[in-house]
């Protein structure tokens, strides 16, 4: 019993902590945007647009809940749900210190890879059923795209996986902490492991220079079009949910999650998955978008064979 | 695995809970709300139509290359027990997969047009 409560305390602290660190994420990510454009961002709700979160969050509570009359309608309504589901779940099995983990489970990065290949469904659900040339358009290409993308993903996981010899993401951490980190630790095997896996998890969760799924201009919100509400809101959730998920999943597998001096795990943690979050930002707001179909060779012609190499590099490395 | 399962249960509920929550409605309703959006004009057909074949294609590659990782995830969590000669056979493995995607390549099927 004593197990079970400690379990649910836990899994109920994280969940709480990434929803909010996701909220206020948002926020950030506003007021970021705005500076690299030399813009304020949000500024009238609360001190610097602090209380923003929660004012979008009391808009969207009132926004009316629109189903089209030629949508698929329990698809269309299953969609954003299992897309927060997927988003949050994932997190389950992130060490957020020695101590702090939602579950753990020895096959925790097959785990989150499985977890992250489903992510790809509610998009094709939500494509389809919306009855929209837009959202199916959408829905296509973000399908196309994830799913050639999971592949490098994968692959580049496996390396951290070699190296430590576990799939369980705490082991992996604790071998991070007891040597190197795998990000540098064989450099010549772990950084572009590393920077593939910062790729195919921007392209992973739509990302500019990956964001042609929702490529405003043309598709006007691919997927989300015909959503309103706390659907959109779902769904808009779920991607900056993934997002710093990704981020810390990659911090534990790359750079030595919890592990660092003088502070306690938890900063560290939270501290590498706040800095890969604000790259990622970084990024969206710096770059311009690619063509799919330069998307797609540079997927298949360079990041697949790439990954296989260093997967196949990081077991020379262990076993000679 | 209970850590899981109640992970798992309290999002679900969390987010019927809000689901439940947030169902506000109007109060006249008019037809012309549940229309397709398509920028204003009348919607022109459906969306289910057929579309590319090239997505096949995608989808055909993603499985044989996530079986590949499901094969050799085994081996990479005990890579170093197995030693030189489980990394022979993922290397040979992996050479035929890759002889695979070379031919691909060369056919053409991994060009997006």
């Amino acid at each position: 019993m004593n197990v079970v409560l400690t379990a649910l305390v836990t899994s109920l602290a994280i969940l709480v902590g990434v929803l909010t660190v996701t909220a206020w994420g948002i926020w950030f990510e506003r007021k970021f945007s705005a500076r690299l454009q030399s813009r304020l961002g949000p500024t009238m709700v609360g001190p610097v647009g602090l209380a923003q979160p929660l004012a979008d969050l009391m808009k969207l509570l009132q926004k009316e809940d629109l189903v089209p009359e030629a949508a698929d309608r329990a698809v269309f309504n299953l969609a954003p749900q299992i897309a927060a589901l997927c988003a949050l779940g994932a997190a389950a099995v992130v060490p957020f210190s020695a101590h702090i983990v939602g579950a753990k489970i020895d096959l925790g990065v097959l785990y989150l890879l499985a977890i992250g290949a489903v992510t790809v469904l509610p998009v094709f659900m939500a494509g389809w059923a919306s009855n929209n040339k837009f959202a199916l358009l959408g829905g296509m290409r973000a399908l196309a795209q994830s799913l050639s993308y999971e592949v490098p993903l994968v692959l580049s996981a496996m390396v951290p996986v070699i190296l430590a010899g576990s799939m369980d993401v705490s082991k992996i951490v604790e071998y991070q902490a007891a040597g190197s980190w795998i990000a540098i630790g064989p450099v010549w095997l772990g950084l572009p492991a590393f920077v593939l896996f910062l790729l195919a998890m921007l392209a992973e969760s739509n990302r500019i220079p990956f964001d042609i799924p929702e490529a405003e201009s043309e598709l006007v919100a691919g997927i989300t079009t015909e959503y309103s509400g706390m659907k959109f809101a779902l769904f808009y959730l779920g991607e900056y949910v993934h997002t710093l998920v990704a981020s810390a999943v990659a911090a534990a597998l790359f750079l030595g999650g919890w592990d660092g001096p003088f502070a306690p795990g938890l900063h560290w943690m939270v501290l590498k998955t706040l800095a890969l979050f604000t790259f990622v930002y970084w990024v969206r707001w710096s770059l311009l978008r690619f063509r799919s179909d330069q998307l797609m060779k540079m997927c298949w012609y360079w990041l697949v064979p790439i990954s296989v190499a260093l997967l196949l590099g990081a077991g020379a490395w262990v076993v000679l | 695995m209970i850590v899981f399962l109640a992970v798992a249960f309290g999002v679900i509920a969390g987010m019927l809970i809000g689901a439940r929550v947030f169902a506000v409605r109007a109060k006249r309703e008019s037809p012309l709300k549940k229309t397709t959006y398509e920028c204003g004009e009348s919607p022109a057909g459906m969306a289910w139509v057929r579309f590319h074949a090239r997505y096949y294609v995608v989808a055909l590659f993603f499985l044989l290359f996530d079986i590949e990782a499901a094969f050799l995830f085994p081996w990479g969590g005990n890579a170093r027990e197995l030693g030189v000669q489980g990394f022979v056979a993922v290397v040979s493995f992996v050479a035929v997969v890759l002889l695979g995607w070379l031919w691909a390549v060369r056919k053409g099927a991994l060009k997006w047009q």
